[in-house]
């Protein structure tokens, strides 16, 4: 990351003439004190900085969890956490952002794990340090329980970890602030691989579809598309079925 | 009756049968067990150390989920560890306000100390009494159990918080097992340590427990040993199984077998209760 100072200062000059109502917050990033736009996202107002952002930044919709952030506010003693491309900056906001938070992933392949009760055990032994703080949870972002998702593996309990941690998005906040030292986003991405490979019914839609595409199928279909031109191939897209998005079905639980 | 159930981590891994035959049981004396979902470990072992409250977190939390589940129902626990744990952390809360304001500082709801804990053996004795155990029993059945009744160090001590039954002198587990109709054996070491956590990184002292303990069953011509305590059972299984003839059952599987359920849902080798029911055909 580098600043570059002279693109902040046409930034601002510019909006400062453009529109006098524009308000600025101070933040201070790393220690060091920036003027910014208010009503930003920690993101953009790094990047309203004059930062580039090469690692710790992603998809910037809070899908990927790669932005993970701590901060503190102004008056108040405990840190606090967010995605930074979906926490908005307060006035005299600390912060400072995450690339990466180091955490050692076990090696396994699918195929060669046994589904038996030391699962998790045998690759993240660490977990049966778990002190039970429930920290792990306060500074979750998805406001996933994992304290009882690593309870639950410390009992060999593959499905409920798969259930428990499945909006997982990998930030590794909980490993960052773990007094144990547990990665408990590894552990939970050991058990919803294990959930899927041992436990889950196959999918037998998918795998009729396949061999529909296998037994020709769909053939002729793609050989007549292949030979359109662009304007065609538009004309073709905009028509084409759209399933509304209200009469979706809710989805049924199969048991 | 219903009552909620607290399986705790070894229930629902190693010791699943015992587990199995609670539940067994639970259905045939119309208790309803209601599980805490999602539970946490309770810690293992009550802190020895008196400030450090931190180690109260996991037992504070277990019953602040019981509290939440349903305040008006008992919260019940099997194994022995976990049975010590909560009730030892509700007394100290209970008794020491100061102590319980500053945990509920840490936890997301407080405790407001008001759970009651007991144990299954508990419920039998003060809610079901021994003489319905003795009318639903089989009791010819069990003539072949020569038992010595098993205690272990957690489930009485120390008495004045846990206020089980008498730490010298208890009756609890005899009296139950009469009731059902064991041959029950007035066994003076009761109280001897199996070797417990030593198994884990000195299983050399668990073993010479254990195996002492077995000598003393063998001398007191007993067949079989009782506990509460999946401990107990694991050391005492693992380092006895070849060398002594004899078993080692959970109390729930004793008493399912009384009331008429199929060994092998206690989690029993019918094989093996068949050996015992003959035997007291012989006798």
């Amino acid at each position: 990351m580098k600043t570059l100072n002279e693109i902040e200062v046409t930034k601002k000059s510019e909006f400062k003439s453009t529109d006098t109502k524009m308000e600025f917050v101070n933040i201070f990033f790393a220690g060091k004190r920036y003027r910014v736009l208010k009503g930003l996202t920690i993101l953009k107002a790094l990047e309203f900085a004059g930062y580039r952002l090469v690692r710790g930044v992603g998809c910037r919709g809070g899908f990927c969890g790669a932005c993970a952030t701590v901060y503190r506010t102004d008056g108040d003693y405990r840190i606090k956490v967010g995605l930074a491309c979906q926490t908005m900056i307060e006035n005299n906001m600390y912060l400072a952002q995450l690339p990466f938070y180091p955490a050692i992933k076990a090696f396994y392949t699918v195929d060669e794990i046994k589904p038996s009760g030391d699962l998790f055990l045998r690759y993240y032994p660490e977990i049966m340090k778990c002190l039970q703080c429930n920290t792990c949870r306060k500074v979750c972002p998805q406001d996933l329980d994992v304290m009882r998702y690593i309870a639950a593996a410390q009992r060999g309990d593959v499905s409920r970890v798969a259930d428990l941690s499945f909006d997982c998005l990998q930030c590794g906040l909980c490993a960052s602030r773990c007094p144990a030292e547990i990665v408990h986003y590894h552990v939970a991405q050991l058990g919803r691989r294990s959930y899927s490979r041992f436990m889950q019914k196959p999918s037998t839609h998918l795998s009729k579809r396949i061999e529909e595409i296998n037994s020709g199928k769909f053939n002729n279909e793609i050989e007549s598309l292949i030979k359109l031109d662009r304007k065609e191939l538009e004309i073709i897209y905009s028509q084409r079925d759209i399933e509304p998005e209200e009469e979706i079905a809710p989805k049924k639980d199969e048991d | 009756m219903k009552l909620l159930y607290y399986p705790g981590c070894t229930l629902h891994t190693v010791a699943v049968q015992f587990d199995q035959s609670t539940k067994e049981i639970c259905k045939q004396l119309d208790i309803e067990l209601i599980e805490i979902s999602d539970f946490t470990c309770c810690g293992g072992l009550y802190p020895q150390t008196t400030e450090n409250l931190m180690q109260l977190q996991a037992p504070a939390r277990i019953l602040v989920q019981a509290q939440r589940t349903d305040p008006n129902l008992e919260l019940m626990t099997l194994c022995t560890f976990c049975y010590n744990t909560l009730k030892r952390t509700h007394y100290t809360l209970k008794k020491d306000e100061q102590k319980r304001n500053i945990l509920n500082d840490y936890l997301e709801e407080p405790y407001n100390a008001k759970v009651k804990i007991v144990h299954l053996i508990e419920v039998f004795r003060d809610d079901i009494g021994y003489d319905t155990i003795r009318k639903k029993s089989k009791r010819s059945l069990l003539k072949g159990f020569r038992v010595a009744p098993y205690y272990g160090c957690l489930l009485l001590r120390p008495m004045n918080e846990i206020e089980l039954d008498d730490q010298e002198q208890p009756s609890i587990l005899e009296d139950l097992l009469y009731a059902i109709g064991c041959d029950v054996i007035e066994f003076p070491y009761r109280f001897d340590c199996c070797g417990s956590f030593h198994v884990v990184n000195k299983p050399e002292i668990a073993e010479q427990c254990s195996k002492e303990l077995l000598r003393y069953t063998e001398q007191f011509h007993a067949n079989c040993l009782v506990t509460c305590c999946p401990l107990c059972y694991y050391n005492i299984s693992r380092f006895g199984g070849t060398d002594f003839n004899f078993q080692i059952f959970y109390i729930t599987q004793l008493v399912g077998l009384a009331l008429g359920i199929e060994p092998i849902k206690l989690g029993l080798d019918p094989e093996i209760i068949n050996k015992f029911i003959s035997d007291s055909y012989l006798v």
